[in-house]
């Protein structure tokens, strides 16, 4: 038989059991969702610190925010299988879309003011994996870690004098992007990029070994070098009317080559290139047959999330496709959220 | 106990206490993983979509015993309010079983995010990519996310005060161990 209802005296230590215990869920909720630690690095933290001076520009991308949309596909000549068992290294035509894009958080930036120059890349194998990738122009990234990414974010909003110097000495690691960043080798064409993958990731092949991994894809249009001046001259624009116009007159490629590293290259760290002469494969070819105006293209919608990989491919000890995944996220709930702002339409007109 | 000594089947109490570990680790590793950028957000967001859609799974198993072995009948002496919390705070904590797991995947979907969950298994997107569906999943999964950990809170609040306080019988009928006419008498 049950006991007898409990006394006062116990049914006001039972409440106060009761109520800590949900006081106690309530606050271990709060921690582990970092109310309690303002110092935590969130991922809102860090796509605010993106924002311009002026404010986020609502409705787009909260970096790499002024782009075009691509269609092609990746054709594989099969070479890839021999590092990793993804679908899409066997040889065949793989569905792809993607965007040429600018590293500004301003989709009104003119061509001129941004040196880092993107794609974004999203494969599709028979079997229905998909392969997603954000690429750079640049040889290395600027820092080794998010938390130093998150820290050149905010120098501009410093009021400390000298704050570049001193995130610059502080962070020695930066000076070989800095010396890409001022190097006056400018193309017209976002056809004549490169775009590296920067960070490594981990390629599984058919027997189970694994390699880390970085790739690049190479332009087949040689780069056709410009002053910073004499690009300027071609207007404020002119990078998406080229691409729309090259692409017209014929589909552009670009080779896929996967580079293995030798063990003891920095696999966690992008600001390091690795050594040359490493082991490489050519892999396929990107082609990209038609371009539409973002606002109403494929790729509007998408996050190309460098973790969203097909089995095959994984994330290494490189810290950033995580802190990435976990920022291009927030970013893609807040444009979605802001799409009454950037409406679609037919025309590039409005920008 | 409740009238007649009846608890709820061995069954489902295992589905009860697996389940009730599982959504609670839910709310954490969805809480955490939204607020970090270091390596374990990967993992974290993999085993997020993995234990939810195996909620979903197990949620759809415990409503088939549910509907086959019943559940034991309140205490006669509990005050009708009572009793109509404890029934709508059922139906309010299975429809969440439900409806949580369905809004997450739905609302990748909406995302054209392809659902990938441990070991390898892709689920087929369930609704068209669309920025305003996409919003209003991710809201509707956002809110009712801590609507259920407030209802499982009270729930838990509510086992305790049957247990400790009322000592009616109620929690034993769902206690994961102890005997049949067992009890706190058993103790
Ligand atoms: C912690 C470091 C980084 C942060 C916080 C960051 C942040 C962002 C954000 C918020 C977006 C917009 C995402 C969206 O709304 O879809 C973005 C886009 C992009 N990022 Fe990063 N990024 C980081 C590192 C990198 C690196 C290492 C690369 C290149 C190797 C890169 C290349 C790109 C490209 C190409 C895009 C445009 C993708 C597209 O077309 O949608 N980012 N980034
Ligand atoms: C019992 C089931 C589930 C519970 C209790 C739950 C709970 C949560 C919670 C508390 C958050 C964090 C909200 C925030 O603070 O922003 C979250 C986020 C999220 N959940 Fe779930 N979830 C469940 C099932 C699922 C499933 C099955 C999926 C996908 C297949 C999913 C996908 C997501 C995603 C993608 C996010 C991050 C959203 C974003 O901010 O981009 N959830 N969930
Ligand atoms: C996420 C956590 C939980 C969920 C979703 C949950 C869900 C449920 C549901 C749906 C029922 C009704 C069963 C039916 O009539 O078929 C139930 C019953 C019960 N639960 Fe939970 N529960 C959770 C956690 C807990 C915890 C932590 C406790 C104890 C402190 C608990 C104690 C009980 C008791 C005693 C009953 C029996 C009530 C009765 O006989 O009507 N539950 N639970």
């Amino acid at each position: 038989m049950p006991l007898p209802p409990s006394g006062p005296r116990s049914t006001l230590a039972s409440l106060a059991v009761i109520a800590a215990i949900c006081i106690g869920a309530t606050g271990a909720l709060a921690y582990t969702a970092g109310w309690l630690s303002p110092d935590r690095l969130t991922p809102t933290k860090l796509v605010d610190a993106l924002a311009p001076p002026t404010g986020p520009v609502p409705g787009y991308r909260r970096n790499h925010a002024k782009g075009i949309c691509f269609t092609g596909s990746f054709a594989a000549n099969g070479n890839g299988t021999a590092l990793s068992r993804a679908r899409v290294f066997e040889t065949g035509a793989h569905p792809a879309l993607g965007r040429f894009n600018l590293g500004t958080p301003d989709p009104g930036a003119p061509d001129t003011t941004v040196r880092v120059r993107g794609l974004g890349l999203q494969i599709t194998a028979d079997d229905g994996a998909v392969w997603r990738a954000a690429m750079i122009n640049a040889p290395v990234f600027p820092v080794s870690t998010p938390e130093a990414f998150y820290e050149l974010l905010r120098v501009p909003a410093s009021k400390a004098p000298n704050a570049m110097a001193a995130f610059v000495a502080a962070h020695p690691e930066f000076s070989a992007f800095g010396a890409w960043a001022k190097s006056p080798d400018w193309t017209a064409s976002y056809a004549q990029e490169p775009y590296n993958s920067l960070d490594a990731f981990l390629f599984t092949d058919a027997a189970g070994a694994e390699q880390a991994v970085r790739w690049s894809f190479r332009p087949e249009a040689p780069p056709e070098r410009i002053t910073p001046e004499a690009f300027g001259k071609r207007g404020p624009a002119s990078l998406e009317q080229e691409i729309t116009d090259r692409v017209a007159a014929a589909p552009q490629r670009w080779t896929l080559v996967l580079t293995v590293a030798d063990p003891g290259d920095p696999t966690a760290d992008p600001s390091r290139a690795w050594p040359e002469g490493r082991r490489s494969v050519e892999a396929g070819t990107l082609v990209v047959q038609r371009i539409e105006p973002e606002a109403d293209g494929p790729c509007r919608d998408i996050n190309f999330d460098p973790t969203i990989l097909p089995d095959g491919i994984r994330v290494s000890d490189d810290p950033f496709p995580a802190a990435r995944s976990a920022a291009y996220a927030r970013s893609y709930d807040l444009r979605t959220a802001e799409a009454k702002d950037y409406p679609k339409r037919t025309s590039e007109a409005a920008r | 106990m409740t009238p007649g000594g009846k608890r709820f089947t061995g069954g489902q109490r295992l589905l009860h206490w697996s389940m009730a570990a599982c959504i609670i680790a839910m709310f954490f590793i969805g809480v955490g993983m939204v607020s970090t950028v270091m390596p374990t957000y990967v993992p974290l967001l993999a085993t997020h979509k993995t234990l939810g859609v195996a909620i979903f799974v197990l949620a759809l198993v415990r409503l088939g015993v549910r509907a086959r072995s019943g559940a034991p009948p309140l205490p006669a002496d509990l005050p009708a309010p009572m009793r109509l919390a404890a029934h709508l705070s059922h139906y309010g904590l299975y429809g969440l079983m439900f409806a949580l797991p369905l809004l997450g995947w739905a609302m990748l979907s909406a995302g054209a995010y392809p659902v990938v969950l441990y070991g390898g298994l892709r689920l087929p997107a369930i609704l068209p990519q669309n920025p305003a569906l996409h919003t209003l999943l991710w809201n509707a999964h956002y809110y009712l996310a801590f609507a259920f950990f407030a209802l499982v809170l009270a729930h838990v609040a509510a086992a305790l005060f049957h247990a400790l306080i009322r000592r009616d019988g109620v929690f034993e009928a769902m206690a994961p161990l102890g005997s049949r006419t067992g009890g706190p008498s058993s103790r």
